[in-house]
């Protein structure tokens, strides 16, 4: 969180929105720990990661809804998802990412 | 998250303070949060006292631990499920004597994410041709230094100087603060007469549970590089919640 204060700050004062999401639950060889944060602007731009790349595009997706809709979202992403063939995960590992909106 | 929780959050990260926060993921209460600040401070709101008292509960538990969790919550028959996140400050790792371990000691700690502070009086000792990779070095008495840059539940203390004079003092420093780690350098010998100076100094004997030593764990090690391979390896393993030394255990 600490090393994406800044990134938050500055999307702050040129107006845009965020959301944020988190890892809150990692199983297998999951390639990021619990607790890894990714925040997402409403321009598509975003500073962290919550995997090695594989489901970031996915999440991204995910956060500019949740955005628009202010209610946050819990999803599921890893090899025993009917999305596998997708944004599985590469690793044979499987995270819960919570995506929610920042409100100023 | 709303702008009140978020600048708590911020200001407690900013400080250097350790807090944890709440969030249901699921359910009639979703998106709702508690934030629990060091000093005992809680914001927030989770839908009901009730949940509130038994997430309050884990979230000293989590801050404690210094990791995150998630975690079920059953409250009449309803099952919530509840990330508890902890935000600790970044790492620090003191050393007192910029001795020969202390070198690749520091060489170890930075890519593993510690800030490093070398701490020694001595010039001959603590210097930049020495030391080119710490992060801080600090030519100041030990003690002096240590209550100076205070000490909090991220920071790692290594008394490595061997010197007495230095030694029992910055480890008394360190048994009187909340330091995640203590580990000093010295046969059991040695430790036996720290310890019995520090008694006679008046400090609780209660806390000498807390220090590891002999110092690091036991590989084995010959010379100055593996000796700072067991500290640090032991080090981690405390970060990591593998090894628990507190008052009582």
């Amino acid at each position: 969180m600490r090393e994406l204060l800044p990134t938050i700050e500055k999307w702050k004062q040129e107006g845009k929105q965020i959301a944020l999401a988190t890892i809150v639950q990692a199983y297998g060889s999951a390639p990021r720990p619990l607790g890894s944060k990714m925040v997402i602007s409403s321009t598509g731009d975003f500073a962290g990661s919550v995997s090695g790349g594989c489901i970031e595009g996915a999440v991204i997706e995910e956060a500019l809804n949740v955005m628009k809709t202010g209610v946050p979202k819990l999803l599921d992403y890893g090899i025993s998802n009917n999305q596998a063939w997708d944004i599985g995960l590469a690793c044979g590992g499987s995270v819960q990412v919570y995506v929610e909106a920042l409100n100023w | 998250m709303n702008t009140l929780l978020f600048d708590a959050l911020k200001t407690a990260i900013e400080n250097r303070q350790i807090c944890a926060l709440a969030t249901v993921l699921s359910g009639s209460a979703l998106g709702k949060k508690l934030l629990l600040l060091q000093d005992g401070t809680l914001l927030g709101d989770l839908g009901s006292s009730e949940i509130n008292q038994t997430v309050q509960a884990h979230l000293l538990e989590q801050m404690k631990a210094q990791t995150p969790s998630q975690i079920t919550i059953k409250l009449k028959e309803t099952e919530t499920p509840v990330f508890v996140d902890v935000f600790p400050p970044p790492p620090r790792l003191m050393i007192v004597g910029a001795v020969h371990i202390a070198i690749p000691l520091v060489t170890y700690a930075k890519p593993l994410g510690f800030y490093t502070i070398v701490i020694d009086p001595r010039k001959a000792f603590a210097n930049r041709e020495r030391f080119p990779h710490a992060d801080e070095l600090i030519l100041e008495w030990p003690a002096d230094a240590m209550a100076r840059l205070g000490i909090d539940v991220s920071t790692f203390v290594t008394i490595l100087s061997h010197d007495n004079k230095f030694d029992v003092p910055a480890l008394q420093v360190a048994l009187q603060s909340p330091a995640r780690y203590i580990g000093i350098l010295g046969s059991r010998k040695t430790h036996e007469g720290r310890l019995a100076e520090l008694k006679e100094i008046g400090v609780d004997e209660k806390l000498f549970q807390r220090i590891h030593s002999p110092i690091g764990l036991d590989l084995g090690a010959v010379g100055a590089a593996e000796i700072a391979l067991t500290i640090i390896a032991e080090i981690l393993a405390v970060k990591r919640n593998k090894l628990i030394k507190t008052i009582g255990s």
